[in-house]
């Protein structure tokens, strides 16, 4: 048995139970799409891109009263320890939904009849919490793109390791640990936009874990909003973004 | 997903949801049930003789058959001293308008995948006991939901026909005899589950929450969300299936009003199952 919190209340990699790993966030790091983003939570590794709003392809899929928002979440067959099957697991079309439902939430897709707008999430080295950085990143590309949404999304995950309730599970703890409960959050709003849970906590203990994950969450957005503010060069305590 | 009915969509869409909005202030639903009312769950098990286990569940209309098949194979090599179970689901063509032929959608895939969690994080199937040789010959339970009419609310009713198919169904005996695994002719034991597993699923409309919704009531909640229960209360699984916002304090409402569900629903399983099994 992994032990997962140490005699000082530390977790496998120093951190306390309410602490981030370290996050790296760039916008527009691709050259072609219309919007993109970069991230890094721990060893988790991601790029996202976003093209649109553009016309609908295969057009018999057109709205006449809103965009449709396309998502796919797809890792890389060198991401994980061993190697991934190329094309689209069952989880990954999975993620590939809850993804595209958190995202539909916040984007004003009824600005965009008969339009189509497309989010790619490319995992390319998995460490735990891929799909809350992967939406992190998709938000920040959706808004580097200049896609007008309600909120800009943010998420992290938390967990439950050795009994203890904590913050941003990394890839040991999700094996090992109790539960995971990945968490995206229109932050401003205070709702919830994607929530799962896998494995076994108590209501109380999912209580606790959404208060720690909407704090989290408010700081991921901040995160977001520099590397905006680095993007297009606007000082910080400036304009609105 | 590419058919549409009339009143899913735009104005006629709204003014559904508004009426059904007003009716849930009213403590009433459209089809004439309380806001945390279920629909009449029906049992009945052993309806394929070739499967190992099989049950039909009922909750309203919406029709559920499960089927379990049992065979010998190696384990996972990191997990050698466990059984190994899988769970599927389709939706089939003949069970709604709404369903197509063909592989598995992304609906079919978000079902079978939240099955599998309510039954895997909670432990529900006793896995340490599967094994016949540690590390070498295992039981592989395959666990296939079948949608085979569809009025509202998937989730809760798989997950409540896999639970009657495993309780309703056995394993063939196997002995090791010269190293060999042979089966036991004639004889079969039950497949040990350690809990319940109940799943839950809520619907929201602005600040109203309703339990066990209907298609006229899925296509206009705002957002909706299954959680699954082991025996004990303890939430094992959680998916937000739905795009919109979820307000963290309704979140909080909702999985305490799942609690208390779920207790009520595991109940009216075990009863209907006892009374199922009789006539097995």
């Amino acid at each position: 048995m992994v032990r997962l919190i140490d005699e000082n209340g530390l977790r496998i990699d120093g951190r306390r139970p309410d602490q981030l790993r370290p996050i790296k966030m760039e916008a527009g790091v691709l050259e072609k799409s219309d919007g993109s983003a970069y991230i890094e939570v721990g060893g988790t590794r991601i790029y996202a891109a976003v093209f649109g709003p553009r016309e609908v392809h295969p057009k018999h899929l057109e709205l006449p009263d809103r965009a449709v928002l396309n998502c796919r979440y797809h890792m890389a067959s060198f991401s994980v320890d061993e190697r991934k099957p190329l094309g689209m697991t069952r989880r990954e079309i999975e993620l590939s939904k809850v993804l595209r439902e958190a995202l539909e939430t916040v984007v004003f897709l009824e600005e965009f009849p008969r339009m189509m707008i497309d989010v790619f999430v490319e995992v390319v080295q998995a460490d735990g919490g891929t799909r809350t950085a992967g939406i992190t990143a998709a938000s920040l590309a959706l808004a580097d793109a200049g896609i007008p949404m309600a909120d800009m999304v943010a998420a992290t995950a938390v967990g439950k390791v050795d009994g203890v309730i904590v913050l941003d599970i990394n890839e040991a703890e999700d094996k090992y640990g109790q539960a995971d409960m990945p968490v995206a959050m229109a932050p401003r709003l205070g709702s919830i936009v994607l929530l799962q849970l896998n494995g076994m906590m108590t209501t109380e203990e999912i209580e606790k874990g959404l208060d720690m994950a909407g704090n989290a969450i408010k700081h991921i957005q901040q995160l977001q909003i520099e590397a905006l503010r680095r993007r297009y060069h606007i000082e910080a305590g400036g304009e609105e973004v | 997903m590419s058919y549409t009915a009339i009143g899913e969509r735009g104005y006629a869409a709204k003014i559904t949801r508004n009426r059904i909005y007003e009716l849930l202030r009213e403590g009433r639903r459209i089809d004439g049930r309380e806001p945390l009312e279920y629909r009449r769950i029906t049992v009945k098990t052993g309806v394929v003789e070739k499967a190992d286990g099989s049950a039909i569940v009922s909750l309203g209309s919406t029709k559920i058959l499960t089927g379990v098949k049992v065979e010998v194979g190696s384990p996972y090599p990191d997990r050698p001293n466990e059984g190994v179970f899988t769970v599927n689901a389709e939706l089939l063509p003949l069970a709604s308008k709404s369903f197509e032929a063909g592989p598995p959608d992304e609906r079919a895939v978000e079902l079978s995948r939240v099955v599998d969690r309510c039954l895997r994080e909670s432990h529900a199937i006793d896995l340490e006991s599967l094994a016949i040789v540690k590390g070498e010959k295992v039981y592989m339970i395959y666990i296939d939901c079948y949608v085979l009419d569809y009025d509202g609310n998937y989730f809760d009713t798989s997950v409540l026909s896999a639970v009657a198919a495993l309780m309703s169904g056995s394993l063939p005996k196997y002995r090791v005899a010269d190293g060999k695994v042979e089966k036991v002719e004639g004889e079969r034991i039950p497949i040990p589950l350690k809990t319940i597993p109940v799943s839950v699923t809520i619907g929201l409309i602005k600040d109203m929450l309703l339990v066990d919704p209907i298609p006229i009531e899925e296509n206009v909640v705002d957002t909706s969300i299954i959680a699954g229960y082991t025996s004990d209360s303890v939430v094992a699984a959680l998916q937000k299936n739905t795009p919109g916002f979820m307000p963290v304090d309704l979140l909080k409402k909702a999985l305490e009003i799942g609690k208390l569900k779920s207790q009520e629903l595991r109940g009216k399983l075990l009863e209907s199952l006892g009374h199922a099994l009789e006539k097995q």
